[in-house]
């Protein structure tokens, strides 16, 4: 196993100079350094002397790709791309353009905001999800199954951000049962956690529905079923005691994968909850064209998601003794 | 009888009673759970929960009874050092926190300004290149120098900060700082230990000399290095290294005396001295801050203020809050006693002489959103907001007579609404060097003239800020000098005086068709018979610009004109307005202080966006008006300056380079708890003036946000209802196979 990893980390460099490469171009082909520095500066004033000052002091005053006013190594080395990425492989994300705020500590201190509402959705959500589809699944073919798919689906066709005013309204602003928004730390965090995992849980229950009552349907019409049904045993514990087990590694997949995404945060969610995430931190670095929040962020997710890929692998190996590295 | 069924199950050989229902496994045995119990468990708590007071309360009960301000912000502060902090979302924090020497009377309109730190408002005294005294009123072009002597008040201290602490011997707490000095350490609070010291003119100096240090990026370098008197020399010489390089146009005359000089006639000068960027900065704070390893831990001056305002930071998290507590060194100071027509019968002199701040505290909190922010301020969650489109309808009324007044719903709630006209601009600016639209002559004139009268902007005022704006006839906001109400003010080629109702009225569409005609375009089609197609470009990407590029168009299409609107991303929109690729666009001006100048400049030559860089963005240069403008700019405001500034407004109605829209006025809310509030455009700093009665809003609070739980019972009482026939489909399936 440790061959197996050692192995899908080496696999894992190109990727992630190919995200950054990627990113960089895509952002400045966007957006200049100069109209970086316009934008993080202010419309009020700003001279060509005042950006010039701001891009030597952000270090985007050196071509981006490559310098040739430098000769041998330093044509590439002294370039904007290869001074901003190198440090992001040593998890080196430095400080923010627009107010040199360091990125690592800001998103130590978000991510955690973003995972008390992100878990607990996650981890109900999963139990409800399942909890539901093999109940649909139990009552295939009836007209338990039929309203219930249709519900999913009406659901699913459903804006999230529908469920969110519409939640507010409901439980924060009718019912008055918890406030509309806001974040705090510690145990004062709950009454403010538990609307939008509610509404988190609400607005995902559709898709995870339909998607795992198709796995439990495809499982339940396995020859493994039709032998255990044929011993005797309930349809109760055929579905979970045998269809459940052999469902999960579809359920893993989705699972494990989504696992490490639970730290990036939504940017809905936290913009109507007022939650300090990391789903906001994106969005107003995308706002402000900050560049070094942007790639930093773009790279940690290309890295979770590799490591996501990699435990699902690993998963696999436990759920399933079929399934082996060598 | 399903669960006895299950529970037989059990007692077979085969393990297969784990997903039995409500069966739970302690050691080797299964117990029985009533698969309720866990839904019992769940509404005991929320019953606790609800139990809990007001369960919708945000804020913590500690919190109840005490005289807390509550507010928002939608935009995470950047910038906390005084000499970058240059937009609003920052303002509203340093200004609480920083002072300049001087400041705008809280309550008179039009804005008047008073001392702060300073004893006096300073006035300038003008030599001419002998170094001789010249009177106030000598012309600009006999002015070599501008002194400007500001005496602040001794006994002004700073707030408790660490940058000044001591040890008992006299050495600095915390220089040379080493990583373990500051494991853990997030905010300055963190710190054990804090000192203060008086603040000296020396800190007024001091922060002259960061705005021109390179390294600092001040935004108003640029123009205040025209002005002061060595200060690009200065600048220069910091950013080769030299740090003692001669600095001529700022000393320290005395502990409590600075002294500025001025290249030049300059009486708006003493304006910017309002302004943040012209706080003192102890350079023991940067001192202090400059420790890399308080860098590596953010905690640097842009971050953490260090001032002798009414507040310091207590809580700094942007992403959530910002929590602001009274400066414990802050001096005596007293609410104003007099202010203008009305302010009286509105309450606002009632605490006339008491010593402010009133609030000890102010929590901010960051919401982005719109709608939880309205509705949490209808809760009574926060004192103060502001009124957005889509709750305009349902908040504000409006009489007969136009004025508006909150709606009977936020009357029964005691609210209050505060209007105030913002010392705004916004307009459609021509570039003028395009070929179609632009140019001086008279056939230009009358084609922009036509475009002015037929945009219909008491309609869009009406339309799409639901009578949030005054019309304007020139650049000048109501509330500044050279704005002039009446026949007098208006613009006589868009619209004609109407005697009996004492208003102007805009000019017909057949006038503007007329004028397009004269202007070489009838019916909208030029001597060949093209038509006359005009690009608005603009970065309007949002839903509802639509309807407002529509109105546009529709507008423009009664003069036979086609606009085609171009909208790109802001930063290709920038970009076409400083390459002037453009014919029309939108635009707007926020005053830095209320001066004439401070809107006229908008329209200087000299100050063109594709040829000098400047604020000029239609590109406007008309010889007569940049002479006038020369002139007026360093002249006090007087009956001579008035008539310059009444010319200069002329040429601009008839060369029409603008569209001249609307002035906004800003619609604020608050709750009649928060006393002494009134809406300023100008300036900030306005904290210490408000006053809490919190046990008026604990009342309210309570008497708006009881829970309403029986829906939850129903809801519960139709799940259990509704599982009925589930369990026993189950049961009869079980019965069937098991």
């Amino acid at each position: 196993m440790l061959t197996y990893i050692i192995r899908r980390i080496f696999y894992a460099i190109p990727i992630l100079i190919g995200v950054n490469l990627i990113v960089f171009f895509l952002f400045f082909v966007v957006n200049s350094p100069d109209q970086m520095a316009r934008t993080i500066l202010g419309e009020k004033n700003i001279t060509q002397e005042d950006v010039d000052n701001w891009k030597r002091q952000n270090g985007y005053h050196l071509p981006l790709f490559l310098n040739q006013e430098e000769s041998g190594g330093a044509r590439f080395t002294q370039t904007t791309f290869f001074q901003k990425s190198v440090r992001l492989f040593l998890f080196d994300f430095g400080t923010s353009d627009a107010n040199n705020i360091d990125i690592t500590s800001q998103i130590s201190q978000r991510m955690w905001a973003s995972f008390a509402i992100a878990l607990p959705t996650f981890l109900i959500g999963l139990l409800v999800n399942i909890t539901i589809s093999m109940i649909v699944a139990y009552y295939r073919a009836t007209y338990v199954d039929f309203w219930g798919t249709i519900v999913a689906v009406i659901i699913m066709s459903i804006s999230q951000l529908f469920y969110i005013i519409g939640g507010q309204w409901v439980f924060g602003k009718m019912l008055r049962l918890f406030p509309i928004s806001g974040y705090d730390s510690g145990a004062n965090m709950l009454k403010f956690v538990i609307l939008p995992v509610i509404i988190g849980i609400l607005s995902g229950i559709g898709g995870g529905i339909r998607f795992y009552r198709t796995i439990f349907l495809e499982e339940v019409n396995r020859d493994y079923v039709r032998t255990a049904r044929a011993k005797g045993l309930s349809e109760t514990v055929v579905l979970f005691k045998h269809a459940l087990k052999n469902a999960m590694i579809p359920i893993l997949t989705n699972v494990v994968l989504a696992i490490p995404f639970l730290f990036m945060g939504s940017l809905v969610m936290e913009a109507f909850f007022a939650i300090p995430g990391l789903g906001g931190f994106m969005i107003d670095a995308i706002q402000a064209q900050d560049f070094a929040i942007v790639r930093s962020m773009v790279y940690l997710g290309s890295v979770l998601y590799i490591i996501g890929f990699l435990l699902t692998d690993i998963s696999y190996t436990l759920v399933d003794p079929r399934i082996r590295f060598d | 009888m399903l669960y006895r069924k299950l529970l037989k199950m059990s007692d077979k050989s085969y393990d297969y009673r784990a997903p039995a229902f409500g069966h739970r496994k302690r050691g080797t045995e299964w117990h029985y759970r009533h698969p309720l119990y866990g839904s019992a468990v769940f509404l005991t708590l929320f019953a606790f929960f609800i139990g809990c007071g007001v369960p919708n309360n945000p804020y913590p009960k500690s919190e109840q009874n005490k005289q807390i301000y509550y507010s928002t912000f939608d935009e995470e502060p950047k910038h906390f050092d005084p000499a970058v902090a240059y937009s609003s979302d920052e303002y509203n924090f340093i200004q609480q926190i920083y002072e300049p020497p001087v400041q705008y009377h809280y309550l008179k309109r039009p804005y008047e300004l008073i001392p702060l730190t300073a004893e006096a408002v300073p006035q300038p005294l003008y030599l001419d290149a002998s170094g001789l005294k010249l009177p106030p009123d000598t012309p600009a072009e006999s002015v070599a120098r501008a002194i400007y002597d500001i005496r602040i008040r001794p006994g002004i201290m700073y707030q408790p900060h660490p940058c000044f602490a001591k040890t008992e011997d006299g050495e600095w707490r915390y220089r040379n700082l080493i990583k373990a000095d500051v494991k853990g350490f997030t905010e300055i609070k963190d710190f054990e230990m804090t000192g203060t010291r008086e603040l000296i003119a020396a800190d007024y100096v001091y922060q002259i000399k960061r705005m021109a240090d390179p390294n600092v990026s001040c935004p108003i370098f640029s123009t205040l290095k025209n002005y002061i008197l060595g200060m690009e020399t200065y600048s220069a010489a910091l950013a080769k290294g030299q740090e003692d390089a001669p600095f001529p146009g700022v000393e320290v005359v005395d502990r409590y005396t600075y002294r500025v000089i001025l290249k030049e006639k300059y009486p708006q000068f003493v304006y910017w001295l309002a302004m943040p960027f012209f706080s003192p900065m102890p350079q023991e704070a940067i001192d202090f801050y400059k420790q890399p390893v308080l860098k590596e831990r953010n905690i640097v001056i842009d971050r953490f203020p260090v001032g002798t305002g009414p507040y310091r930071i207590e809580t700094l998290a942007p992403n959530k809050e910002i929590v602001l507590v009274k400066n414990e060194n802050f001096r005596i100071e007293r609410y104003p006693s007099s202010g203008e027509s009305g302010d009286r019968e509105a309450g606002l002199l009632a605490d006339a002489w008491e010593i402010i701040p009133f609030v000890p505290k102010a929590v901010y909190k960051l919401e982005k959103e719109y709608i939880p922010r309205w509705n949490k301020f209808l809760q009574g969650y926060y004192d103060t907001s502001g009124i957005s489109s889509d709750t305009f309808d349902s908040a504000i009324t409006f009489s007969d007579a136009g004025d508006a007044s909150a709606s009977e719903a936020l009357k029964a709630k005691s609210i209050v609404l505060r209007t105030s006209v913002s010392p705004t601009t916004v307009y459609l600016a021509f570039n003028m060097l395009d070929d179609t639209v632009g140019g001086y002559t008279e056939a230009k004139q009358k084609l922009r003239q036509a475009i002015s009268i037929v945009l219909d902007y008491e309609e869009y005022i009406e339309i799409f800020l639901n009578g949030r704006g005054v019309a304007s006839q020139s650049p000048i906001p109501p509330g500044i000098f050279g704005y002039e109400e009446g026949e007098v003010g208006m613009n006589p080629y868009v619209y004609h005086w109407h005697a009996a109702t004492s208003r102007p009225i805009r000019k017909s569409v057949d006038t503007a068709r007329r004028l397009l005609a004269e202007a070489g375009y009838p019916g909208g089609q030029d001597s060949k018979g093209n038509p006359l197609i005009l690009h608005f470009d603009n970065a309007w990407t949002s839903a509802g610009a639509t309807s407002i590029l529509t109105w546009i168009r529709n507008r423009l299409d009664e003069l036979g004109i086609t606009m085609q609107s171009r909208t790109t991303d802001y930063n290709r929109f920038r970009d076409k307005v400083k390459n002037a690729n453009f014919q029309i666009i939108s635009w707007g001006w926020h005053a830095d202080y209320p001066d004439a100048e401070n809107f006229l400049f908008l329209l200087y030559g000299p100050n063109s966006r594709a040829t000098h860089g400047g604020e000029n963005t239609a590109n406007y240069d008309n010889p007569a008006y940049n002479r006038l403008f020369e002139k007026i700019k360093n002249m006090e405001n007087s009956p001579e300056r008035l008539t310059l500034i009444r010319e200069m407004k002329d040429i601009l109605q008839r060369d029409a380079p603008w569209v001249f829209t609307y002035h906004p006025v800003s619609f604020g809310l608050a709750h009649e708890w928060v006393k002494n509030s009134k809406p300023r455009g100008l300036g900030g700093g306005t904290l210490k003036y408000l006053r809490i009665d919190a046990s008026e809003r604990v009342q309210s609070r309570q008497a708006w946000n009881q829970p309403v739980i029986w829906p939850i019972w129903a809801c519960v009482g139709f799940l259990i209802l509704g599982t009925i026939p589930a369990v026993i489909t189950i049961w009869k399936r079980e019965r069937g196979t098991g």
